[in-house]
């Protein structure tokens, strides 16, 4: 053979040799029973179920009023995603115009429709969202707005929609990204001094393919630093405010302070918004955007949703590229999404899953948009309740909602089991070797040379390295560096990441015993309480927090398994509560559909912050076309 | 063992241009081999590395040495091990550099297939167990021109183990005979090369080009096998053979890097009692451990590039995409011939001496060279052997010429072959036309013998005459032929040469003068 004929221009790039599912990252999964996207049909055989229901699902007052009359989210529902806006609308020149405003409540879907009927267009939602952006800037959701940019897209939308050649159900949407996607032009922080002023020359995959269907990039959103942590306070462009701090529901409910009213008062009690990606959350439930990308590495997403009021998706490992995601854990990362319906997460993640040339741990299986079927009958799902999830932590509240939402389900017919997963206690430290070590590798290409900051210092090589890496990095970052570079130290290696990976096998193992046994998905809290004031937050440090914040959530990335938070009811305080739903491997749809379910079923109201700005108002005067369900 | 650190303090850097480093120079060059040293030669494409150590032999005092070769060679490739960047020499610095090998935050390594085919080829033509799963994984230093803090590897399963090369070296007194050995192959991994520094010591500052940052190498581990410099340089010489006849590599050391190999392996081999390398730099040896800067490269499974999985004919998956699979039988049956191989064949072909085989391989394009001259004469393959090695060689080897810039042609001294096969001219005429054709002016050897009248004299008759007046004017040299001095006949011989102006043919003339003088 001629090494010449071998070697084509076009360069084939192996990607992975095997089947899809089988090329994984190191930790593979061993999907055994490779039940594929969207294709998920629920095993016959099923554990017959006989749990201590008292012991993890104690009948205990919600302490929301609400339930007086029966839980509301068990009344049939005919509001939510499936509004038809056509239904009342000629489109055309003659176009019933709505107020703009009331747009911004609305799902994406919803506004979408309105989108394509005229009823707004895509310059008047973007100055929109843009103007609430600016009026919400105190939460400190977004470190940069990239008006210029969304603005321009919208004229180009408008221009297509003018056209009729819109592109999608995306188009002309309003969304916000994460600040540790790339996204080309704009500047990329990872809300850390190191990468302060760097500015991509590229797109992230998800963010190029959000683009490509139109969608308006209002900007990136707020973060932990490097995504390390749970609050989203330990960015170096300060923390973000959890929008419900400001609702009219938290503000009736919440205890009394000494001193009254007054922006003392606000300060001092504002919640957090939860993290990593609490800007992206912050941005969706304050209704700047309608969708947003977060990243979940060990809940990131899923815990500000649950903060947050929305719904957050973790799709499953290798579904969705990480191309352009700056990393934290490469092996647990994936691109997260914030909606504020499961329809609405269904529509994004379409366009988002597939396969991408430049993550070779992507799979190879195409991927098509969908829409989620309305789910009527539950009685052939069978959902498990890990009982390790019952942790002493966890608030009565949450453990309450958990455990009436376990009743809802086999209310409805489906079959509730108690499942195990033993090695839930050996997660979080099994995380902490795993996380810090790949920080420690990834974080080792900040060195002050290419891009990102440089000290001044420039005694020698080492010295400006050393200078640039303590003037780049918080404590935290710095503090995982640390611990990661101690675990793959040659002499412990093997008692540290070995024994760590071993451990992650067995985790992943557990969630593959209990899919094996028949369970459809599992129903677990999201979070231990609802969100916390900031001044409480902080008293604990970063580590710990993560540690505590991250149960419920972090398994999941181990096992690289779709989860999906959805928000349930508001606590006695009026602030949203989420449980998690998880799925087995490359059954997202799956995932969704019962999500979808369960969301109909709850009817989580939507966040009221009509006191706190005058455009919000509107919201309320067009109820009959939101999925709104107050709680009184 | 411990990693090497070459090391020189440098103090006072400058930060001016994005791509310009100052500050201390060192260079942290390492193997992943857990046996083995090394330091990478900057300066040459294909690097080579040694260690030497020395054990005692038991019950004895004497020492004996042991070498050890790393050898990295530089895939030939058009993109670059885990990017699409181009792999070009010389081009403009920085100008092939994609956003994955400048580490941009969130990009990620994309395997090239044809990096995977040519280890996979390495594997297969030096006996090597090929490895259907193999992993990467990423070895960490920090270094201006190792942009992502990390080299992505293979240390724990790489593609490639347990192989075996033979090579023969000369022995003897006088060297003439041919011993063939063999050096176990540790294992072949797959790695990314790392940028190239330029240290400015006027400016003190560093300028950092990223343009080799990524191309693919193969590192091939060798066992300690080797006893002295010149097997390794035997060794190195039969790799390098060998990747380029796969095309797996240029491996395109220059001669004089084969020269400072073997001196410097000798060196080492007689002298060093310690772990050392040898600094391109510093031009000398060093200690390859430094107390202070013993360094733990911190191996971590690279997880971005899924588990490499390669198949042979008995388990490639049903309907499998070919773009996607690697097939281990099919490139072993199409393998080239090997080194080894085309000895044997030169030998059983030609009648070859073997250690002319070694010297046809050895020599660049002398091979090539070898066999066009052979296709067109019909001169003895001994004698267009003995041409092509002496005369041929020699004169290149004289105006330190490779065998691409001969001034001769296979075609013209194929030509001058033919009038020396067919005895136009005599081999010292035949000489004398070499010599011209070397002038490179452009005439044929056919040409430069009418010119000079350098033909044999065909004529008998006339050479009967010349013979007849030479004795006649020489009666003090017959005589002495006849009475009885064996070497008078030669002082005729050349004194009819002489007047036939080197035409004669000298084996006529004598059978003519031994003729006339015969009672």
């Amino acid at each position: 053979m001629t090494s010449r004929g071998l070697d084509q221009q076009s360069q084939g790039q192996v990607r992975s040799f095997g089947v899809p599912v089988s090329a994984r990252p190191t930790v593979s999964l061993p999907v055994s029973a490779p039940c594929r996207w969207g294709g998920c049909a629920a095993p016959a055989n099923r554990v017959p179920g006989s749990l201590p229901r008292s012991e993890i699902r104690p009948i205990e007052t919600l302490g929301v009023e609400a339930l007086a009359d029966g839980p509301r989210w068990l009344r049939p529902c005919n509001a939510g995603a499936d509004v038809d806006l056509s239904a009342h609308q000629s489109p055309g020149p003659g176009v019933d115009r709505l107020n703009t405003s009331i747009m911004l409540g609305r799902t994406l879907r919803e506004v979408s429709a309105a989108l394509k009927h005229g009823q707004i267009t895509p310059t008047e939602l973007c100055q929109k969202c843009l103007s609430l952006i600016k009026k919400t800037k105190f939460l400190n959701a977004y470190i940069t707005v990239s008006e210029e940019v969304a603005l321009k897209q919208a004229e180009e939308s408008e221009k297509r929609y003018k056209q009729g050649q819109s592109l999608g159900d995306l188009d002309g949407i309003p969304v916000a990204v994460k600040d540790n996607f790339s996204t080309s032009g704009i500047e990329t922080t990872c809300a850390s001094n190191m990468l302060k002023g760097y500015i991509p020359p590229y797109n992230a995959t998800v963010v190029q393919k959000l683009l490509d269907q139109g969608a308006l990039l209002m900007g990136k959103t707020n973060l932990d630093e490097f995504a390390m942590g749970s609050g989203s306070t330990d960015g170096v462009f300060g923390a973000v405010k959890n929008p419900w701090s400001y609702s009219k529901q938290h503000r009736e409910k919440r205890p009394l302070k000494p001193c009254g009213d007054g922006d003392g008062d606000e300060d001092s009690s504002w919640l957090i918004a939860g993290g990593s990606s609490g800007g992206s959350a912050a941005a969706v439930a304050a209704l700047t955007c309608f969708a947003a990308l977060g990243s979940d590495t060990g809940g990131s997403t899923r815990n500000p949703a649950a903060h947050c009021g929305l719904v957050g998706f973790k799709p499953s490992y290798g579904l969705v590229s990480r191309h352009g995601l700056i990393p934290l854990v490469n092996s647990m990362d994936v691109p997260g999404i914030l909606t504020r319906c499961v329809d609405d997460t269904a529509i994004v993640l379409g366009i988002l899953a597939g396969h991408d040339p430049k993550d070779s741990t992507t799979v190879q299986d195409p991927v098509k948009p969908f829409v989620l079927p309305n789910l009527t009958d539950v009685s052939k799902l069978c959902i498990g309740i890990p009982k390790e999830y019952l942790v002493p932590e966890l608030s009565g509240e949450v453990r309450s909602l958990w455990s009436q939402a376990a009743d809802l389900f086999e209310s409805q017919g489906a079959k509730v089991i108690e499942v195990s997963l033993p090695h839930t206690l050996y997660s979080i430290v099994c995380y902490h070797v795993l996380c810090t070590s790949e920080v420690a590798s990834n974080m080792a290409r900040f060195d002050g040379l290419q891009y990102g900051h440089r000290s001044a210092i420039s005694v020698s090589t080492e010295a400006m390295y050393a200078a640039t890496r303590r003037e780049g990095f918080n404590d935290v970052v710095r503090g995982r560096i640390l611990s990661g570079n101690f675990f793959l130290l040659k002499e412990n290696y093997e008692n540290y990441f070995i024994k760590a990976q071993k451990v992650r096998r067995l985790i992943v193992n557990d969630f593959l015993n209990v899919f094996n046994s028949g369970v459809d998905v599992l129903l677990t809290p999201t979070t231990l309480s609802e969100a916390v004031p900031y001044a409480e937050f902080i008293k604990e440090d970063n580590r710990t927090r993560s540690a505590q914040d991250d149960i419920f959530t972090q398994a999941v990335n181990m096992a690289g398994l779709p989860a999906v938070s959805i928000p349930v009811a508001l606590s006695k305080q009026g602030l949203p509560v989420g449980l998690q739903l998880i799925g087995r491997a490359f059954c997202d749809q799956q995932l969704l559909t019962i999500a979808k379910w369960f969301e109909k079923q709850v009817q989580f109201p939507i966040i009221q912050l009509q006191e706190f700005m005058d455009d919000y108002s509107s919201v309320l005067d067009n109820q009959k076309l939101t999925s709104v369900s107050l709680q009184q | 063992m411990a990693a090497p650190i070459l090391r020189r303090g440098f103090p006072g850097g400058r930060w001016a241009l994005v791509w310009i480093h100052g500050g201390c120079r060192h260079r942290n060059g390492a193997p992943t081999g857990p046996t083995l040293g090394s330091t990478r030669g900057r300066s040459s494409v294909a690097q080579q590395s040694l260690q030497t150590a020395q054990k005692p032999r038991k019950g004895e005092h004497k020492w004996e040495t042991v070498v050890g070769l790393e050898v990295h060679a530089q895939i030939s490739s058009n993109s670059k091990l885990f990017s699409g960047s181009k792999v070009c020499f010389a081009a403009p610095p920085n100008s092939l550099v994609s956003f994955f090998d400048a580490s941009l935050p969130g990009t990620l390594p994309v395997l090239n297939r044809r990096c995977v085919e040519a280890a996979v080829m390495t594997g297969l033509a030096l006996n090597c167990r090929i490895n259907k799963k193999s992993l990467f994984d990423r070895k960490h230093y920090f270094y201006a021109d190792l942009p992502a803090g990390y080299q992505i590897t293979q240390q724990r399963l790489p593609i490639a183990a347990q192989g075996s090369l033979k090579y023969s070296i000369c022995t003897g007194q006088r060297r003439s005979q041919m011993v063939t050995k063999t050096v176990r192959i540790k294992q072949i991994q797959l790695e990314q090369d790392s940028g190239k520094s330029l240290h400015d010591d006027l400016r003190c500052q560093t300028l950092v080009d990223l343009n080799r940052a990524g191309v693919g190498l193969l590192e091939v581990v060798l066992e300690p096998d080797l006893c002295c410099g010149e097997e390794a340089a035997t060794v190195v010489r039969e790799l390098q053979l060998i990747l380029q006849a796969l095309g797996a590599s240029q491996a395109n050391m220059a001669d004089y890097e084969i020269q400072r190999q073997i001196s410097e392996l000798e060196n080492g081999g007689e002298i060093l009692n310690e772990t050392r390398s040898f600094d391109h730099k510093l031009g000398c040896t060093v200690p390859m451990r430094d107390k202070e800067g013993e360094q733990d490269y911190r191996f971590m499974p690279e997880p971005n590039l899924p588990p490499l999985v390669l198949y042979d004919t008995s388990c490639l998956p049903a309907g499998a995409d070919p773009q996607q699979v690697i097939n281990i039988d099919r490139i072993r049956d199409s393998l080239p011939e090997l080194p080894s191989v085309t000895r044997d064949r030169l030998v059983g072909e030609y009648g070859m001496l073997p250690e002319h085989s070694f010297v046809l391989l050895n020599e660049v394009g002398l091979l090539e060279f070898f066999q066009n001259v052979m296709k067109e004469t019909r001169a003895e393959p001994k004698k267009v052997t003995n041409w092509v090695l002496n005369t041929f060689l020699g004169y290149l080897k004289q105006q330190n010429l490779a065998v691409s810039e001969s001034p001769v042609t296979p075609s013209a001294l194929a030509e001058l072959l033919n009038l020396l096969d067919r005895k136009v001219i005599s081999s010292s005429a035949a000489k004398q036309v070499f010599g011209e054709l070397c002038k490179a002016e452009g005439k044929t050897a056919t040409q430069i013998v009418s010119e000079q009248r350098l033909e044999l004299m065909q004529d008998r008759e006339e050479l009967e005459r010349l013979c007849h007046a030479t004795m006649d004017e020489h009666p003090q040299v017959v005589m002495d032929m006849k009475g009885g001095n064996p070497r008078a006949i030669n002082k005729l011989i050349g004194l009819v040469r002489r007047a036939s102006l080197s035409r004669a043919d000298p084996t006529v003339i004598k059978e003519i003068l031994e003729r006339k003088l015969s009672p």
